[in-house]
């Protein structure tokens, strides 16, 4: 074991890490961040997406040791500072972007970085970037409407291509 | 996963000497490497990671004016920085989905040489150099295979180097699942000649398609690749995707759709 410790959600925090422990392992059973979603054992759902160093990445295909002294942000961290849901958020819940929501957290944290790189995305934009992030229930639609209404553009009333 | 000890050298030096012991491996950016590790396909005492290495990380030009990619460069960096190379920089950027491309490293795609994977693709149509810590291999001679490369035990990837053709492009025909080429096809036109590099298709990885780099080479359009017959299906990749004649088709048509996007 070795003392891991990353700046999470502004915060310096430490927790133990094995060599194989997991970003999303340090961050769900050492910090007890249960945000963070863990919906495959292949890397290909995007459930896990948190920010390292600003830029979206899988934490379930990433070492916690590896990223020692990284800046971490989750879905914990979108929220407002007074804990009203943050724009993102606020966004998903009012347009039905999620249904049981497990995808959810990686969900929000994906579009939170296209809108960094991309403030107005067009709908193509948004279903592009999303690629890597997979939902059982929605069908999409909704959680492109959300980010594009997250994004302060005007949301099409039906979803189109 | 299996455990392992994680050693994370700042130089070159370092990580070659740390791969030398027995029952290590190195971590690229983990996108394959790890995805195998926890399914228990793979193990290792130990993993040595490059991403502390900044002298094997990051994009310039040389005096021959090939762009030079370090070996432990994101695939997120080439497709933002390889602007003097835009259908290398284009591959780079439709690689899986944004957070594999932000880990993903040219040097642990190639290494891998997955059969469907895009970098060896682009290499050896742009018969890029190999540059390791102990040598320099030609694309040509640097895949051996699928998931076979020449390298030796512990070698590690340090640069790749890229000749830049004067007319190139990547068609992917998207297996949506996985987001791995079903089959893709770069085309490259030089002064001397055309190079075509498939992936996807063959059981053997990434093969230059011979026919079409002549017809092309002569004649470059997309009537030229029209005219030719389809590679044959035997030793092309069979699966639930798609099997071998449905591959070999879709080379054809790959093909075609690159030559057009590169004229
Ligand atoms: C959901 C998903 C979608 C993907 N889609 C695509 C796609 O569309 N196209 C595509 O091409 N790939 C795709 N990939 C694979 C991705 O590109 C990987 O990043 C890549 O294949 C391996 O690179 P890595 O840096 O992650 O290497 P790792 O996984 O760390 O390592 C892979 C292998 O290479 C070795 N290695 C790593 N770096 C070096 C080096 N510098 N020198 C020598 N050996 C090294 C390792 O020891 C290991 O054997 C996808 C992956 C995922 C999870
Ligand atoms: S848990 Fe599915 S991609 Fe990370
Ligand atoms: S809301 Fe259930 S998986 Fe997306």
């Amino acid at each position: 074991m070795t003392k891991v410790t990353m700046t999470v959600n502004g915060k310096s925090r430490t927790a133990d890490a094995e060599g194989r422990t997991l970003l999303v392992d340090w961050l769900r059973e050492g910090l007890r961040l249960t945000g963070t979603h863990v919906g495959c054992d292949t890397s290909q759902c995007g459930a896990c997406v948190v920010h390292v160093n600003g830029a979206p990445i899988k934490a379930c295909t990433a070492l916690a040791q590896e990223l020692d002294g990284a800046d971490v942000t989750t879905i914990e961290g979108m929220a407002n500072a007074d804990g009203s849901l943050g724009a993102v958020q606020q966004a998903f819940q009012d347009y039905h972007g999620l249904q049981c929501g497990f995808c959810t957290p990686g969900m929000v944290m994906s579009a939170a970085a296209l809108l960094k790189d991309n403030p107005k995305p067009s709908e193509a934009d948004v279903r592009h970037y999303l690629e890597g992030n997979i939902c059982r229930c929605t069908g999409y639609h909704n959680i492109v409407k959300a980010v594009m209404a997250a994004s302060g553009q005007e949301v099409a009333p039906v979803a189109a291509e | 996963m299996y455990n392992f000890e994680l050693v994370k050298p700042s130089t070159l030096q370092d990580a070659v000497a740390a791969l030398k012991s027995e029952d290590a491996q190195a971590l690229g950016g983990g996108q394959t490497l790890l995805p195998t590790m926890k399914a228990r396909l793979a193990m290792t005492e130990q993993l040595v990671a490059l991403s502390g290495i900044d002298e094997i990380k990051g994009i310039c030009t040389d005096d021959d004016g090939r762009i030079c990619i370090g070996g432990a460069t994101t695939h997120t960096a080439v497709a933002e920085g390889a602007t003097g190379y835009p259908a290398l920089a284009s591959l780079a950027a439709r690689i899986g989905d944004p957070a594999v491309r932000n880990r993903g490293t040219i040097g642990g795609s190639l290494a891998n040489n997955d059969p469907s994977a895009c970098y060896p693709a682009g290499a050896l149509a742009s018969n890029a150099t190999i540059v390791t810590n102990a040598r320099e291999i030609d694309a040509d001679d640097f895949f051996r295979g699928m998931f076979e490369t020449a390298l030796d035990e512990g070698e590690i990837i340090t640069e790749v180097k890229f000749p830049v053709p004067e007319k190139a492009a990547y068609e992917k025909f998207i297996q949506p699942a996985s987001r791995f080429p079903l089959v893709a096809v770069f085309v490259a036109k030089f002064s001397d000649g055309v190079r075509v590099a498939v992936t996807g298709a063959a059981s053997d990885g990434v093969f230059h398609w011979s026919e079409a780099e002549e017809a092309l080479s002569s004649d470059f359009s997309e009537d030229a690749v029209k005219s030719l017959t389809a590679p044959d299906a035997v030793g092309m990749i069979s699966d639930l995707h798609g099997d071998g004649t449905y591959r070999a088709h879709l080379v054809k048509v790959m093909t075609a759709r690159a030559v057009k996007a590169a004229v």
